[in-house]
């Protein structure tokens, strides 16, 4: 794998997931808990798919076959879409998307502030905007796990529950392949024993401050999504996210 | 505008005569244009109605997000689709500020909502409609956003203080949203498909008649108006808001190139304004009753977001009360 390989593929991970967890995001929109976490996920899924458009438009130039932003976020099926899978989860209940939103929060904290010193310096421009607001989403998504884990004894339930579930697909945010390997060597991407470290570390913290227990580090991990191989949920976010694109195509302004 | 039908709880206006000290101190700090503030005195029925029209337009802004919510996971690109989710966002923080400024009266923000979800409380009746093609996303924008500007720039000079500072930080936002649907409608009818023009002309026939029905009932119907307008928590009657909506709606019709659903509609020389055909009154009267084609689902939607959401909130406070009991203890 070439380095320029390696980074078409990489962006495309990093936009495809902000792109999907926003879109999840965008589902809740009205059927939030209360008020002010109706404005509050709302502000996640702007930033997460701001920042889904900048990595595209980056990676549309390095691909240069004539697809723009909107192309590659509206034009391609699951099996070329890149990521993780722990982002197209579906919300189930606010402690499920509190836990995929830590979960996930923990992983692009660390990843951004890394991609900050990139050698890339499109990459690094983009992280540093980016940083400051994964900074705040990680903020806010540990104080509702541990309000949550340590709330009441139906919330405590629920949260564990939600860590139950998804601890599967955290490994996927730490486990790296050869384009993760490539790119850090190139000093472009994280380093992958850093991340892996940095982002067990905090995620115990959190957890443990929260009175919840984590899973196994050696449990079974349900991995694929950055390599295409997604689980059923994508090809059902992508039916509704990429209706309008789908259903007129000769479409070219909206 | 949002609030339609608001009880004053006044069969007629008070002559001065009949006004006790603080009544008419209160009146003529009124029509003196001298704001009231949370902390003076103020009659009951002036404190009622305003709970009421402040807490339906609160209501209108969370309900509101709902329709735009069924394409905001639809739009057609990341552009409008970042714009959707701003103009969403900006509306749960009206809605946030709009509580707050009912809140001041002595109103509690739980119960206005538990009577919304018992059907007790009203919000705007246009909300009640579905959005059934992405072009609603502009026509909403357009005329259900411009209907409530017209309402709220007249409503930035109402005598109660704070919701009158609510209103002109709300109008800014409005009226970039009114803006970004006529943008919306404008570029499909420019530049768009067919398909696509016939998107926005299907819109905007089902959007017109319901978007005219939000300034309330004729004024002669709306037994409510005169006391409102002498509180002057209401600046202008419902006809007038109504004409001067479309008024000023009819030019921006025609550069879009689209038409409005009333045979009726035309220039009148000799008044100045536009002549308009007769509202569906009975549509009106039912949809504010209930029956709506959206009404059950709304307000479903909303009370199950905050049943459901009430363990997370309960945890919330729980966790808080923890975390100042370990203060205390340390």
């Amino acid at each position: 794998m070439t380095q320029t390989e390696a980074l078409r593929e990489y962006l495309l991970r990093l936009a495809d997931s902000d792109m999907i967890l926003g879109q999840r995001l965008c589902e809740l929109c009205g059927k939030a808990p209360a008020l002010e976490e109706e404005m509050a996920v709302m502000n996640v899924a702007l930033d997460l798919i701001g920042q889904a458009r900048n990595w595209y438009e980056y990676a549309a130039e390095l691909i240069d076959d004539g697809r723009d932003a909107d192309k590659l976020a509206f034009l391609r099926d699951a099996h070329d879409y890149r990521n993780l899978l722990l982002t197209e989860q579906p919300n189930e209940d606010y402690a499920v998307t509190m836990g995929r939103q830590f979960f996930f929060d923990v992983w692009h904290y660390f990843t951004l502030t890394s991609l900050t010193e990139s050698s890339d310096e499109r990459i690094a421009g983009i992280a540093s905007k980016a940083v400051k607001e994964a900074t705040y989403h990680l903020r806010r998504s540990s104080e509702w796990v541990k309000r949550l884990g340590d709330g009441t004894e139906e919330s405590h339930q629920r949260m564990q529950d939600a860590v139950d579930i998804l601890w599967r697909f955290t490994g996927e945010l730490i486990t790296p392949d050869d384009t993760d390997r490539v790119l850090a060597e190139a000093g472009i991407g994280p380093e992958p024993d850093q991340l892996a470290q940095d982002w067990r570390g905090m995620a115990n913290e959190v957890l443990t401050q929260a009175t919840l227990t984590p899973g196994a580090e050696d449990a079974w991990m349900y991995m694929g999504g950055k390599h295409g191989e997604h689980t059923e949920h994508l090809g059902f976010i992508l039916a509704e996210m990429q209706f309008l694109q789908r259903a007129y195509p000769d479409a070219t302004t909206w | 505008m949002y609030a339609q039908l608001v009880e004053t709880g006044a069969k007629r206006l008070k002559t001065k005569e009949e006004m006790s000290p603080e009544e008419l101190e209160f009146q003529e700090k009124v029509d003196a244009e001298i704001k009231i503030e949370p902390k003076n005195w103020m009659p009951e029925g002036y404190r009622k109605t305003l709970i009421r029209q402040i807490s339906q337009h609160a209501h209108s802004e969370v309900v509101g997000m709902l329709p735009e919510g069924n394409w905001v996971t639809r739009a057609p690109n990341l552009k409008r689709k970042l714009q959707l989710m701003a103009k969403i966002q900006d509306e749960a923080g009206h809605g946030l500020y709009l509580y707050s400024s009912m809140e001041t009266l002595g109103a509690d923000r739980d119960e206005e909502i538990e009577k919304l979800h018992q059907g007790k409380a009203k919000y705007s009746s246009i909300f009640n409609y579905p959005t059934l093609n992405w072009a609603d996303m502009g026509a909403v924008g357009w005329l259900v956003d411009g209907a409530a500007i017209v309402n709220q720039v007249v409503l930035q000079r109402t005598s109660y203080g704070p919701y009158s500072r609510a209103m002109v930080r709300i109008c800014k936002e409005e009226s970039f949203h009114q803006r970004q649907g006529y943008q919306i409608l404008l570029d499909m009818m420019r530049e768009g498909t067919d398909e696509q023009k016939a998107m926005v002309q299907d819109a905007i026939n089902r959007i017109w008649w319901p978007a005219l029905m939000m300034f309330g009932p004729h004024d002669d119907e709306s037994p409510n108006s005169q006391q409102s307008l002498a509180w002057k928590i209401k600046r202008k009657s419902n006809d007038e808001l109504r004409q001067m909506f479309i008024d000023q709606t009819i030019p921006q019709l025609e550069f879009l190139g689209c038409t409005a659903p009333d045979p009726d509609l035309k220039w009148n020389e000799e008044t100045g304004h536009y002549d308009f055909g007769e509202i569906n009154w009975q549509e009106f009267y039912d949809v504010l009753k209930g029956n709506g084609p959206c009404n059950r689902e709304r307000i479903t939607t909303r009370k199950k977001a905050i049943d459901e959401g009430a363990w997370v909130r309960q945890a919330a406070v729980a966790y808080a009360e923890k975390q100042k009991q370990r203060a205390n203890a340390a």
